[in-house]
């Protein structure tokens, strides 16, 4: 009867092993495709880029310091490494730039009505969004990489798998960071 | 707990209130296909005397049978023909501004999701509405109004879109595919074994032979018992997969929110959406469990109250609105903000 006992109990501890274990994999592997689709992402904004550099070129004069920084940016952010940090600073750069030139976009009144132009910029603020969502993805499936590494007992089992923690991604800029004020109420505004 | 809570806690409870009406569902299911069975078993037992006359539960086997191959049939065929029956066409190349935007939305939903680009669709109607379907994420079809397109903004469509994606991330195309079938089998079943009982009643009773008393009258019991809830199955099983539905209407609202992180839109769009009253006339009634908004424009769909609580595939426009505020608001507190009241 104790022997029974015994073997039961080894039992479900093994397949316990084997389940926390497995579970860790599949997060980690997780974690490495979320990455891998925000390289997508990024691949295809640093493509379309030269393609809106040359449309607004010939009509923007006069911007090009701001044109020659989202030119610049984008070339800085293709050569950066493979690391969290320095992609997320260096996209973040980008995403800046890109900004700035939309702003200045915005003094164009006839470039913005071109039907040319208002594609591009519906593609690349698409491609901004998949890269904020391919982000999004990435930070929630490595918190719960994290947090399922880190929390008793499955850390008992984080050593086997070779789990790590792995690097958010932060947003660096200031710009970037401020959440828009929303005012949920269903009041008039005042005065 | 309702209106209050953030997103994932609200998720959290709409999934485990799935489970325990599936699980009523299940149950209820059981009983219609078995307690004939088990009213047969205990007067066979009376009338032998305690032997085992009546070994196989025929009538539940049979029942199961026939609701697994109606449910497996919808879930293959269901989604196309869903598709076509609305009149949707598939969007492959978009052409104008507003085409555009709806591909790059979707897709911009599938990569927040983490899932395959679902196909896009358009319906040629003036309402605003929008459905998915689909046997699973890979399958997935997304189809919107084209009067939606031109009464939301980008981010309220977005807001839609997300709420579609919930749909598929949820995977309650299937769900509701199987609570449809199961219904559908519960109806047919109520109607055919109701004429047969009226034909050929009695057989419980024995055919002369004298059965022994306490057994016997458990089995009229539970074969009364049986018959009452088959007369009343069509109304309660449809009842429950209402209840379903409802909750997984909630489930992809938060779904949405967690997608676009802007619960906000969603409210807005569902505001704008609700100040189209017109029926959307290409979306049959099939289909209206998987749409954004109740297609029909039920009324029950409008009111709170006892009666729309059971028989609306939606819940109420306002009680979804204020839940999706409530996240708004929470992600604001979180965002360690001072929120606006």
């Amino acid at each position: 009867m104790g022997s029974i006992l015994f073997l039961v109990v080894l039992a479900v501890i093994v397949l316990w092993v084997i389940a926390a274990y497995n579970g860790l994999i599949a997060l980690k592997n997780q974690t490495v495709n979320a990455w891998k689709q925000i390289d997508v992402q990024l691949k295809r904004r640093h493509d379309l880029i030269p393609n809106l550099v040359n449309t607004v070129k010939g009509s923007m004069e006069f911007e090009k310091e701001t044109l020659q920084g989202v030119v610049d940016a984008r070339s800085k952010a293709m050569a950066s490494g493979g690391g969290v940090k320095e992609t997320a600073a260096a996209e973040g750069a980008l995403t800046g730039a890109l900004g700035k030139l939309f702003v200045v976009m915005e003094r164009y009144p006839d470039l913005k009505s071109s039907q040319n132009v208002r594609d591009l910029q519906e593609e690349l603020s698409s491609t901004e969004n998949k890269i904020a969502f391919a982000r999004q993805l990435y930070n929630d499936t490595a918190t719960r990489y994290n947090t399922k590494q880190q929390q008793f007992p499955t850390n008992l089992v984080a050593g086997i798998a070779k789990a790590e923690i792995a690097e958010l991604w932060e947003i660096e800029d200031q710009a970037e960071r401020a959440v828009p004020q929303v005012d949920l109420s269903l009041k008039k505004p005042q005065g | 707990m309702t209106a209050g809570a953030n997103l994932f806690e609200q998720q959290a409870r709409n999934r485990r209130l799935t489970v325990a009406w599936l699980a009523l569902f299940i149950l209820f299911f059981a009983w219609l296909g078995f307690g004939g069975d088990l009213a047969l078993y205990l007067a066979a037992a009376a009338r032998t005397e305690g032997q085992v006359a009546y070994r196989f539960p025929w009538i539940g086997v049979v029942i199961t049978t026939i609701a697994a191959i109606t449910a497996w049939v919808s879930w293959r065929k269901g989604p196309q023909q869903v598709l076509w029956s609305t009149g949707a066409r598939q969007l492959t190349a978009p052409q104008t501004f507003e085409e555009k935007q709806l591909d790059n939305v979707v897709e911009e939903m599938a990569v927040a999701a983490g899932l395959p680009k679902p196909k896009v669709y358009l319906i040629d109607d003036p309402d605003p509405n929008a459905f998915a379907t689909g046997r699973d994420a890979a399958t997935a079809c997304i189809a919107v109004t084209t009067g939606l397109l031109g009464c939301v903004n980008r981010e309220e469509l977005q807001g839609v879109v997300a709420h579609e994606m919930g749909h598929v991330r949820n995977l309650d195309v299937r769900l509701m595919t199987l609570i449809a079938s199961l219904v559908g089998v519960i109806v047919v079943l109520s109607n055919g074994m109701g004429r047969m009982l009226r034909g050929g009643g009695g057989f419980i009773g024995g055919r002369g032979r004298k059965a022994s008393g306490p057994l016997l009258l458990a089995a009229l019991v539970v074969f009364v018992l049986w018959v009452i809830t088959l007369i009343l199955a069509p109304f309660i099983s449809r009842i429950m997969a209402m209840a379903v539905s409802r909750d997984r209407e909630y489930l992809a609202d938060a779904t949405g929110a967690e997608l676009t992180r802007n619960p906000a839109a969603l409210a807005s769009a569902l505001q704008k959406i609700e100040t189209h009253e017109a029926p959307t006339t290409h979306i049959k009634e099939g289909a209206a469990h998987l749409c954004i908004a109740d297609p029909l424009g039920r009324d029950v769909n409008l009111r709170e109250g006892r009666l729309a609580d059971l028989l609306a595939t939606h819940p109420p426009m306002a009680m979804r609105i204020t839940r999706l505020k409530g996240m708004a608001f929470q992600q604001l507190k979180a965002a360690g903000q001072q929120p606006a009241t």
